[in-house]
């Protein structure tokens, strides 16, 4: 069994405050929203509340945010929502977008549009120099995600936005894995479209939300009741809107002092992890603080993620959504990586309840298992 | 009498979690907060647990294999997935579809949609009682038909439609057949192994769970397929992408194994209550009970007050929480569709009340309740030059009313 938890990126512990701030809402408060008794205004009031401090988290308007049940249903609502309502058209995005992202967009490209990749380079930054050609066709929609959530690395959002704005692009922003982990600002991305997600930043699952200009038609993806001005039909979540807006409120101060301490653990984590010959992908370009994405010659990332899960440690092999699979990373694929290589990926993602000593631990435990599957491997062979 | 107001008469539009779902939910929230999709540790595969353990709950309730249930976000998701999921997958076969008047606006919504796509839609009248008539169903069949979608139980009137006859006539005809089934669980026994039912959509909010999950029955056998609507990450077998919320999962499991053990001792106290809330309110002279008194499940009384303004009547009664007309319209003024198609006029559409009653609701309350009513009606009345002229014998149907 694991205790120690190295796998934020894939969803985090709910902050104790945040569960007091869900629980009245799960139990006494039950109305819903819709209702004009005072169960439901007050359930109304809750939602509104979240929706300022959602808002406030990322320097929006409080009228820019629609609720959905999470990251997931965000992006297809940008995807689908925005490049569906403009007829069949160009969408573009990157290679290394998160298949809640390039999913809906080949779902779209079936039905008559056409998609457009933005390659990364080796480092796993999106490539600008691209973006001005791609663009005379004409475009419905581009998105490029903030941070991705494999390698953590960022990407230049603000200045794909300003070129895509040159040619009335719309631009459509994937912040589900930068939000709480380095100051995310709507406004000054310059961005129409941005998506966030509850459970990355210690909020509950069930919960996120698009955070749209809005000038920008969109079509809905769920019809229904009309909530969320039409654009998202269906009851919604309170409690878990509640506790997404009260994650929100504690994000400010965490950036304060969080994103320094965990970038130390990390940076002790990867000095050990070089010194056991670990390659780290895109170690070189800025990435998010908490993420580190790297392999091992010649050890299979499965075997050594499972191992590791025996003796305490959560660690990922790729993202959580597509561990079902033992492919080779697509987005490792995307940077160049040799598939040999790229198998053997392995990623922490700390977070708020990591300590030093917990890397420390990990890195003993982490030369023990190398060596252990090295001298297995060499058996074997 | 001592009863704590405002009285909570809405349990159609959402029921509150029941103490023990809550109980069982905390703990995944907390401790047990993996990622289901997460297959490198114990966190995610606690979680995954968590969430097959709640699957099968869900599928014995309503007598289905748990690889049949695909979790979505709620009811109206699953109306949306059913729907036009079912109609683009099949829409090579016909682009005709038929559903009924007196939908819920998840169901009415997503077929008008389609309808901008390029299918055809015939939205069934139903008879004045609410129910479906099964040869006015027959005769709406085309040869291009694909999919029929009708509720199990209306959310505004409670009226429990014959879902295994149109069913039957579904399967003779082989057209895919959706049922809302988000106000039937805990309220109506449902047997997906004996119903002729393809797909069926369940919400966990309207049955003691919390907000914000529900799930969706795919047949197996004879298999359904769909479109999914939401893609991403390939969860729920790629029907239904994103990360899953373990416990509102858990919450959903355990409300809908409660549902199951208690829902028949429950059901006739409820039985009890509404029939007690009735004989109270038809003390009161022009009161008319909207649906069918017997093919209707015993948690709703939907009442229209005759000569009594519906605003008035809301603001009235304010101590009990209920409803005019259903939740999710309740934000217009509008009179409520599904009163209007079982031919209500429009005064009595707005003068209608929605009591729902549930698990918690007591005795006290509905005494409560009816006292209350008596006591508003009149006042209401009195304030009423109609009521006046009805007492007066007045014909008001027959009055030349003086344009203004």
């Amino acid at each position: 069994m694991s205790s120690t938890y190295f796998d934020h990126n894939a969803t985090t512990a709910l902050d104790s405050r945040v569960l007091e701030s869900m629980l009245p809402f799960m139990t006494a408060q039950h109305g819903n929203p819709t209702s004009r008794h005072s169960f439901g205004r007050h359930a109304r009031s809750a939602i509104e509340r979240a929706r300022e401090q959602v808002a406030d988290a990322v320097n929006a308007h409080p009228s820019q945010v629609i609720f959905t049940s999470g990251g997931t249903e965000a992006n297809n609502l940008a995807v689908t929502g925005i490049a569906g309502r403009y007829g069949a058209s160009q969408i573009v995005v990157s290679d290394i977008e998160h298949p809640c992202i390039s999913r809906p967009a080949q779902a779209l490209q079936q039905r008559g549009w056409k998609l457009a990749v933005l390659p990364v380079d080796r480092h796993g930054v999106v490539q600008e120099s691209g973006v001005e050609e791609l663009l005379r066709t004409e475009t419905s929609l581009l998105s490029v995600m903030l941070a991705n959530n494999e390698t953590g690395v960022l990407q230049k959002v603000a200045g794909i936005a300003a070129i895509a704005r040159k040619h009335g692009v719309t631009v459509h922003t994937d912040a589900v894995q930068a939000l709480g982990k380095m100051r995310v600002d709507f406004a000054e991305l310059n961005v129409h479209a941005m998506t966030l997600s509850s459970h990355k930043i210690n909020g509950p699952q069930g919960a996120g939300a698009l955070i749209l200009d809005k000038r920008i038609d969109i079509e809905p993806v769920i019809h229904g009741g009309g909530q969320e001005k039409g654009l998202r039909s269906g009851t919604e979540n309170v409690a878990a809107i509640v506790g997404f807006g009260a994650a929100c409120e504690l994000l400010n101060a965490r950036l304060l002092q969080e994103p320094g301490r965990i970038r130390q653990m990390r940076e002790h984590l990867e000095t050990g992890l070089k010194k056991l010959g670990a390659v780290i992908f895109g170690a070189e370009v800025e990435r998010l603080p908490n993420t580190s994405f790297f392999a091992f010659n010649e050890i299979e990332g499965e075997t050594l993620v499972m191992a590791l899960d025996r003796k305490g440690f959560a660690v990922a092999s790729g993202s959580a959504c597509s561990s079902d699979s033992s492919e080779p990373s697509a987005v490792l694929l995307a940077m160049g990586v040799e598939a040999d290589l790229a198998k053997g990926a392995i990623r922490t993602s700390l977070g708020a309840g990591n300590s030093a000593e917990q890397i420390d631990s990990f890195l003993a435990v982490l030369a023990g298992e190398i060596a252990r599957l090295r001298h297995l491997t060499a058996v074997a062979v | 009498m001592t009863v704590k107001t405002p009285i909570y008469l809405d349990y159609s539009a959402t029921t509150p979690v029941d103490p023990r779902v809550a109980e069982k939910m905390i703990p995944y929230i907390t401790e047990f907060f993996g990622n289901p999709a997460s297959r490198s540790h114990s966190f995610g595969w606690t979680a995954e647990k968590a969430v097959e353990n709640a699957r099968e709950e869900v599928a014995k309730l309503v007598n289905a294999d748990p690889r049949e249930i695909v979790w979505t976000s709620g009811a109206t998701e699953s109306n949306n997935l059913a729907i036009k999921g079912a109609a683009h997958f099949y829409s090579g076969k016909g682009k005709h579809i038929i559903t009924v008047m007196t939908e819920h606006k998840a169901v009415i919504d997503p077929v008008r949609e389609l309808e901008r796509e390029g299918f055809e839609a015939t939205f069934l009248q139903p008879e004045p009682n609410g129910l479906v008539d099964i040869e006015k169903f027959k005769a709406a069949i085309r040869p291009d038909t694909v999919l029929a979608s009708v509720m199990f139980v209306n959310n505004e009137i409670g009226v429990i439609q014959d879902i295994e006859a149109i069913g039957n006539i579904c399967r003779e005809h082989g057209i895919i057949f959706h049922v809302d089934a988000a106000q039937a669980t805990g309220k109506v026994a449902i047997d997906l192994e004996k119903l002729p039912v393809d797909l069926m959509s369940f919400s966990a909010h309207k049955t003691y769970g919390p907000k914000g999950i529900g799930a969706l029955y795919v047949r197996r056998k004879p298999r359904v397929r769909l479109e999914a609507q939401m893609h991403g990450g390939g969860h729920e077998r790629g029907l239904r992408s994103g990360t899953l919320a373990t416990h509102q999962i858990v919450g959903m499991g355990e409300a809908f194994r409660i549902a199951r053990e208690e829902m028949e001792l429950e059901n006739a106290r409820i039985r009890r209550l509404r029939d007690r809330l009735l004989a109270g309110l038809q003390e009161i002279d022009e009161v008319y009970v909207n649906g069918d008194l017997k093919q209707r499940v015993p948690h709703n009384l939907n009442i229209s007050f005759n000569f009594v303004e519906g605003e008035s009547l809301i603001m009235a009664v304010k101590d009990i929480a209920v409803s005019s007309g259903s939740a999710c319209t309740s934000a217009s003024l509008e009179p409520s569709y599904v009163l209007r198609a079982l031919g209500r006029s429009d005064e009595l559409a707005h003068s209608s009340i929605r009591f729902s009653i549930g698990r918690f609701t007591t005795e006290e309350d509905v005494d409560y309740t009816v006292a209350l009513m008596k006591s508003k009606i009149g006042k209401l009345r009195e304030l009423s030059p109609l009521w006046e002229m009805h007492q007066e014998g007045i014909d008001l149907s027959k009055v030349e009313w003086a344009a203004h």
